[in-house]
Formats: C-alpha cells, structure tokens, sequence
C-alpha cells in the first residue's frame, strides 16, 4: 500500500505546479519517451493502425491469388519482388503472407493496437487516476513492443521470406528450415519478436492489473467501474496467465530449432535423411500454444465488450441492461475462456474422451455471451438513440457477433468439426466473431475517444461513408466464405484448382477478393479522417456525447495528470442515463445524490 | 503515359472527393447543424436508422438467395454411414442457430430503426430485470445442454474402436504426397521405420519382418469396399499433414511420430456416384488440410469405392512391393526375429 500513498502524494499537487511541470518536459520525453498514459495510449494506437495497414494490404494481395488463381500479376512485381515469377505468385511466398496476415492481425492489431490503446488510455482516466502505477513500466511495455514490431517488420524482407507455417506456427513445419522457406530466418525473427511481444504484454497487463485494484478514486468501488474497466481489467488477467505458456512453448521450439533438442520432434525424414530427433510430441506444441491461442482470441474480444457496452449506454441513452449480468458474464467467459482450449484440436489424434470433455466446456461458452447479446439488445429497447459514428459501428459490432458466434457453436461441437475444420467454414467464423468485430469495437473505441485523445471531432459525414463502407463489405466477404466451408474448401490453399471437389465456386472467389479489396479502400477515408481530424478536426467540447464517466469530466485535452485541480470523487454508477425526474437525460458520476433528491430511487435516498 | 494518365486520373478523383468533403463541412457550419450535440440531428438520424432498416431487409434477402442459389454447389454428395449422422446434426444446429441468427438480428436493426433519436422523447430507464435475465440464461443453457448430448452421443459412435473385420489401409503423408499401404493377403501390415526410409523405399518398410513381404505399396488409386468397414491407420513421415475425405466426412491430422486413425464405412460405390451426380468422371478425392508447405494445396489421391467383389478382384490383382523389387530383399537380412522389431512397431494403433 505504501507506494500507493507514495504515488498519491506525489500527484496532488496544485494546478500551476502542473503547467510548470508541463514545460519542462523536452520533445522527447513529451511525445516519444513519454510516461503519460494518454501518449503511450496514442503511440499504440498509431502503431496499431500501422500494422492493421500492413496486415490489410496483406490479405488483398493473398485474395488477388485466390480470386483470380489463373491471372499473372507482373504488376506486383515492383512490390514483390523475386516471389513473383512469371506473374505467378510464389506458393510459398502466399503461405507466408498468411501467416503474418494472422500473425499481424491477432497480436500486433487486436491485441496491442486494441487492448495497449484502451487499456492505457481510459483505466486512469475512467477510475480518477493521474497515471498508471508504473509510468515508467508502462513505458517499456511500449518500447518493447515497438521493438517486436521493428524485428517482425524486417523479417517481412528477409530472401527466404518470412514465417510461412501458419500464425498458428506448428511444428514440425516451423521447426526445420528444410519443410519450408519461412522456417529459416524468418521464424526466428518471428520467434525473437514474440517473446518481445509477450514481455510488453506482461509489463503493460501487471500495470492496468495493479491501477485498476489500487489506483481507484474515492467513492469508486469495483460495482461502480464503467463495463470498459472491467472488461480491460479482466483482459489484463487473462493476459498475464496465458501469454508465458506461450513464451514456454515458444522457448521450446527455439531449443529445437536451435540447439537439437527433441520437444516437439520424433521420427522425421526429411530432405533426403532421417532426422535424429526421438521421443519428442508435435501435440504437446499444439496443447500449449492454444493454451494462450484460445484466452487471447477472448483478449482480443473482451475489450472491445466493454467499449460497446459503454457507447451503447451512453448513445441509447439508457443505463446497460443487467450492469451485474454482464459483469458477471465477463467473469464467466474469463474462466471458461481456460478450460476450452483442445476444441482446436479435435481431428488432431488426441484422445476422444478429451474431445468430449471440451466440446462441453466449449458449448457452455455460448451461455455468458448470449447474455450478452440479449442484454445489448435490451438496451437498445426503448431507447432514445443517437446514431453517431461510434454508435453505427457498435450496433453493427452486435450484428456481426451475432452471425459469427452462432457458428460457434458448430464448430464447438467436435462431430461437426470433423468435416468443418480447417475448411472456410472456420475462417468465416473467426473472421466474423473476432476479427471484424473486434475491429468494429476498435473503430467504436477510436471514434467514441477521438476527442478526448486529440482535443478534436473526427468528422462524422465521413465516419458515416466509412461506417457503411466496411460494414457492407464485411458481410459481403465472410458470408459466402460460409457456402465455401460447407462445400469443404480447405484453408491456406493456394489453389483449389487441383481437386474436382474445388473447382467450383470460381466465380463467388472473385466476388469475394472484389468486395475485400473496396472494405480495405473504405479505411483510407477513415486514415484520412484520422488524420486530418487530428490537425484540423472541429474542437471538442469537453464532454461531446453527454456521458456520465470520467474522462468527461476533465480538460477537452487533459494534461499530464489529467484534472488540473483535484481528482473528483464518484458517487454513482456510470448509467444513469434518462433517469426520470432528473432534468437533463444524463447524470454524471461525480453528482453526489445530493444534488439530484427529484431522480433519486428509493434505495438510493440514504445516501443523500 | 497510360499509368501517367491514370495516376492524373486519380489524383483529380482524390481532389474532388476532398473538396466536397470541404463544402459539405462549410455547408453544415453555415447551416448551424454543427452546434447540435451529435447524434441529435433528425437528418442523420433518419438516414442511417432507415439505412440499418433496408441493411436487414435487403441483406436478409441477399442472404436468403445466395443461400439457396449456393445451394446445389455447396452440398457435398454424401458417401458414408457417420456423415448421415454428423450432416444430420449439422442442419439441426444449423436450424437452431437460424432462429437464433433471425430473432436476434431483427430486434437488433428494428430496434435501432424504431428507437432513433427524437427530441421529443425520453429513453426507458430501465436498469435490470432478473427474472427476464434468468430466462434468458436457462433458454441457451438448455439448448446446449441438448445439443452436447447430440454430439457427445455422434462423437463416441463415431470415434468407438473400429471393428475387428474392418479392412485396413495405411495412409502416410509426405510433403506433398500421399503413400498408401495395404496389409496384403496375411492382414498384417509390416514393421516400418522412419530410418529405413530411402528413394525405392519410402515408408520405410522393414522387410525383415515377414508380414511385410506381402504388403502392397503405392498402388495409382486407393480402393476400399461398399459397405464394409474400412479402418485408416495414418500417419506422417515429416511435417503434419492432415487426411481429408470430404465426401465420407473424414478428417484425421497425420502426425509423425504419433500414429492416427479413423474408420468410416463407404456407403456408395464410385460408379454409383458416378450416376447419381451425372458426372461420369466423377471421383472420392483425398485432400490435405493442415498446412504442410509449398505444395499443400496439391496434395491429392484418388479413392475409389468397389462392390465387394470387385474390391477383392482388384486386391488380389495387385503385385505386393517385396515381388515387384526384389532386390529390396537382399538389404536385409533375411530371418531376423520378427518379435524384435516389433517391440519398435510404431504401427500399433489401438
């Protein structure tokens, strides 16, 4: 406890000392090396956006191959280079790209650009805190995950390419060069920039573990936090238990690949010789990578729960539905999110007694989040709703949960996964349920945030064009990829050409390709809104949507400690939205029930 | 000068794009729209409440007849006992979640429709409601207790042991193609050894052990009996590959190092299908579906299913790998214990 006072002490000092102290900082330690949770906020996120181009424009080129297998694409080779021959593109090279798509996707975008800006950005700012706990922790965790990015990026332009055996890097494939090109240096670098990765993941999840339990202001008890809070903090959890079994297993693989051990090895012959690696189990890789593999698809997708939760409430007007419920149903995919990870694993030889067990766990799942949905929806209902940018994109976050969860539990349920695993059926389901949604929760976030990170409005007509743009896509995209996995099209097929059994569906292929390619130009209005917005964007006012938490309660552009006098003490939840008899149609957290005796409950009048 | 002229093109496109966006900003100061709290406006409010309306409308039916267009193509000709079972309750789920996805999907965009800003009204407060929560907890919570049951029920049938009179084929993958092995006339497959492996032989068979000096190795397709259960013994000589029979609903990963295997039993023979799908070069293919390099996507085998009979005609016509390579013999030496190398065997699949 005492470096909480420490901490505590040190903050509250007066407004002038602030400003002083604001001028003393360099343009280093303001912009670059900065402490302050907002920048580091601010410096994932444009790292995010970064990688998410990357990461884009990475699937358009692999959709080019499949939805035109039989064009040359000599316009490619000022791009890339050697690995496109005679128009061709290198099959190869196309697992590669498959691979960082994932791996660029899932971590550097989802979990970084998702959970390092919101997480950073809103924990102090939601509970009443100068800062995180460690400043300077919270620092490295950015720093190291800019050095991930910087080994990651180079790998992209290595001669035997990058890592090219699936995000899921399985071994043998990953482990020896001879299988395939990427498994040289490329997964080494891959290697190297994970275990980076996973270091920043940890710095950061102890820093909003610890700020959130210790750093909340007076009056904020854990029942008061915004959905947000929880859900960033129950991220930060799961994050903190999964993310080392991954760095085990990755430690492993790099023995193997390095130094002749025989983990996950036993029995190989390949490139013309026997291997002398014995005993070693390519299933044990599998049991600890999806150890982390299955919690971090629910890091992806918690935060972006609590994001829309929170814009929900505030643009429909209305208090969440069940604020318990969901609470409650955060905590319980938390848990479950540990006990399901093998139903990746079904048709991999492991016994099927455990296939059963974990097709139960995995089923129960479904429960908590449809609460979820329900409860969104119930917020909804009789709402008053404001349909700003954010808002589309959260009602559409519902949509699109929606349609990819059902699938789940398909895919859960380990006789059907049989003839569905590894097929489109999948990459239509993950697609829709983590990775467009989480990304409709993070452009929900950045919309809902924009003024309070820059001072500025992001513009809303072209929030609007962007908003319909990707939306349309998205469905047009990950629909049909449904019809495609039923007829059994295996994923990271570089052609399907080869089997009569795929040598249909030609034509949805390249309505596929077509619509990805307009969703990926719509996110340049949303990189030129950004953008300009920041420069030249309408000045916000401090408190543009009306809402009862916080952040709103500071500066249109905090400073460095964020309230310039006291940090306000909170006396109710964060929905009070509408509440009947109070004049305006919301109640800020700060109001004590003093001030508001016309709106107050029953149960609330002993606390006037 | 074309890319010149296109590149000219474009950047115009951009200016354009960028001075409406200007005039439409001017144009909402100038108008005062700006000075309302976002979201409040009617005008946008009705444009996209009415645009998430025609998304549901016009989506549900875009749905509805790709899914039905889609229909005849996306349906795999079923060849199996356990596909009858698992296609079964895939269509039942499919049902249940169908209601799910409509019930659900239209509230979600009425509501946004029918609840759209107006200056006029006032939300609902309306923070919690048990017992409508408890509802909505025990309905899912029911539903899949059920359909666990379903699959649990589907799940134990289907991987149960294989029967003693199955007839066994060995599949072993390689990058990036299929080796196939039938246990010949004894019904034992031999010893192999990943070490043994060489250009002539490569399983890997150890032809010192004497149940292997009738296996047949390789032969152009694979061919398994009508009706009868066929036990696959799987496995994988460098990186994982995985044995996908779409048309049986077989999947199975090919591990090295760790022996797999799925039995199934074929329902139709090649020729059946032939007729009934009016593809009269149709065929049972066998694909690769865990990611095993450049050549995953090209990794097929033909399967065909025989009457019975037919099956035993073409079995016995097949000339075992020990006859049709006799020098292979003359590297091992002959009459090693066979208990020895058995010890080893890594054929063992219970």
């Amino acid at each position: 406890m005492s470096s909480t006072d420490i901490s505590i002490n040190k903050d509250v000092h007066h407004a002038h000392e602030e400003h002083d102290h604001h001028h003393d900082q360099n343009f280093f330690e303001k912009y670059i090396f900065s402490q302050d949770h907002k920048v580091i906020g601010k410096q994932f996120l444009f790292m995010g956006i970064f990688w998410a181009f990357i990461g884009g424009f990475l699937s358009i080129l692999f959709r080019l191959q499949l939805g035109w297998p039989d064009a040359t694409f000599t316009f490619l080779e000022p791009i890339l280079g050697g690995w496109v021959a005679n128009g061709k593109i290198d099959p190869e090279f196309y697992l590669a790209m498959v691979t960082m798509h994932g791996t660029i996707m899932v971590f550097f975008v989802l979990t970084a650009g998702l959970s390092g800006t919101f997480s950073n950005f809103l924990i102090p700012l939601q509970i009443g805190a100068r800062d995180m706990a460690s400043g300077f922790m919270n620092m490295l965790s950015f720093w190291f995950f800019f050095l991930a990015s910087i080994v990651m990026f180079i790998s992209l332009f290595l001669e035997t390419g990058p890592a090219g055996g699936g995000w899921t890097i399985y071994p043998p494939l990953s482990a020896l060069p001879q299988a395939i090109k990427g498994s040289a240096g490329g997964m080494t670098m891959w290697l190297v920039s994970m275990a980076l990765f996973i270091v920043s993941q940890l710095l950061g999840g102890v820093n909003y573990i610890t700020t959130v339990i210790n750093l909340r202001t007076k009056g904020m008890s854990m029942t008061k936090l915004p959905l947000t809070i929880w859900a960033f903090f129950l991220t930060a959890i799961l994050g903190l238990l999964s993310f080392p079994v991954l760095f085990s297993a990755a430690l492993l693989l790099i023995f193997d690949r390095s130094f002749g051990t025989s983990f996950y090895l036993s029995d190989i012959y390949i490139g013309g010789e026997a291997l002398a690696h014995t005993g070693g189990s390519p299933i044990l890789f599998q049991h600890l990578f999806w150890f982390l593999g299955h919690p971090e698809v629910y890091i992806v997708i918690l935060p972006t729960f609590g994001i829309v939760s929170e814009v929900i409430a505030t643009n429909a007007r209305k208090p969440i539905f069940g604020y318990r419920a969901m609470i409650g149903s955060l905590l319980g995919i938390s848990l479950l999110s540990f006990v399901v990870w093998a139903h990746h694993m079904f048709v991999t030889g492991m016994n099927p007694f455990l296939g059963s067990v974990f097709m139960f766990l995995t089923l129960i799942i479904a429960v908590p989040s449809a609460v979820k949905v329900f409860n969104w929806l119930a917020t909804l209902w009789r709402g008053n709703i404001r349909f700003t940018t954010a808002m589309l994109f959260a009602v559409a976050f519902v949509s699109l949960f929606i349609s990819g969860g059902l699938t789940g539990i398909i895919l859960g349920n380990s006789s059907l996964d049989i003839q569905l695993h590894d097929t489109y059926f999948v990459i239509a389901h993950f697609h829709l349920v983590m990775g467009a949604a989480a990304f409709f929760g993070m452009f929900t976030g950045v919309y809902h945030w924009f003024p309070k990170m820059f001072g500025r409005m992001l513009d809303e007509k072209l929030g609007a064009v962007h908003f319909w743009m990707t939306f349309v896509s998205v469905y047009l995209v990950f629909m049909p990829m449904h019809y495609l996995g039923i007829a059994g099209f295996p994923r990271r097929y570089y052609s399907w050409s080869t089997f009569e059994a795929f040598n249909v569906f030609a034509d949805m292929n390249s309505f596929i390709s077509i619509a990805a390619i307009m969703g990926f130009s719509a996110q340049f209005i949303f990189l030129f809104n950004f953008i300009y917005s920041i420069f030249r964007g309408r000045r916000a006012s401090a408190n543009p949507w009306h809402s009862n938490t916080l952040e709103w309660t500071t500066p249109p552009l905090p400073g460095h400690g964020n309230w310039p006098g006291e940090i306000p003490a909170v006396y109710r939840w964060p929905y009070d939205y509408s509440k009947p008899g109070s004049v305006e149609d919301y109640i800020p957290q700060t109001v004590p029930f003093s001030q508001t005796q016309s709106s107050n409950l029953p149960n609330e009048r002993d606390q006037e | 000068m074309i890319t010149f002229a296109i590149g000219l093109s474009i950047v115009l496109l951009l200016v354009i794009l960028f001075l409406l966006f200007r005039i439409g900003t001017l144009a909402s100061i100038f108008r005062g729209s700006s000075k309302r709290a976002i979201g409040t406006s009617s005008t946008s409010n009705k444009v996209n409440g009415t645009l998430l309306l025609l998304f549901l409308i016009l989506g549900g039916a875009a749905f509805a007849w790709s899914f039905a267009d889609a229909w005849d193509t996306m349906i795999l000709p079923l060849a199996s006992v356990h596909g009858d079972w698992t296609d079964s309750l895939f269509w039942t789920t499919m049902i249940v979640i169908g209601i799910v996805f409509v019930i659900t999907q239209i509230l979600l965009f009425v509501y946004a429709y029918k609840y759209k800003h107006d200056d006029n009204k006032r939300a609902y407060y309306y923070s919690h409601n048990n017992k409508l929560e408890i509802v909505w907890t025990l309905i899912p919570a029911v539903v899949m207790a059920l359909l666990v049951f379903a699959g649990w029920k589907t799940w134990s049938k289907i991987t149960s042991a294989a029967p003693q009179n199955a007839e066994v084929v060995e599949i072993m993958g390689k990058q990036f193609n299929w080796l196939v092995r039938y246990p010949g006339a004894d019904g034992k497959l031999g010893v192999a050894r990943h070490t043994l492996i060489d250009a002539t032989n490569d399983f890997g068979v150890d032809f010192s052990d004497r149940n292997s000096l009738d296996d047949i190795i390789n032969p152009l397709q694979i061919h398994v009996p009508k009706g009868k259960p066929v036990l696959l013994k799987i496995r994988s000589r460098d990186v994982i590959h995985s044995v996908f029979l779409p048309h049986f609903r077989v999947k199975m990963d090919a591990v090295p190092g760790m022996p797999t295997k799925f039995w199934f039993v074929p329902t139709k023979t090649t020729a059946e299908m032939r007729s009934e799908t009016g593809n009269p070069d149709f065929n049972y293919e066998l694909a690769c579906t865990e990611i095993c390099g450049r050549g995953h996507f090209a990794m097929r085998y033909v399967l065909v299913v025989d009457e019975p009979e037919e099956y035993e005609a073409w079995i016995q016509s097949q000339v075992p790998f020990a006859e049709q390579n006799p020098d292979i013999l003359a590297k091992f030496p002959t009459g090693t214990g066979n208990s020895l190398v058995a010890e080893k065997s890594a054929e063992e699949v219970k």
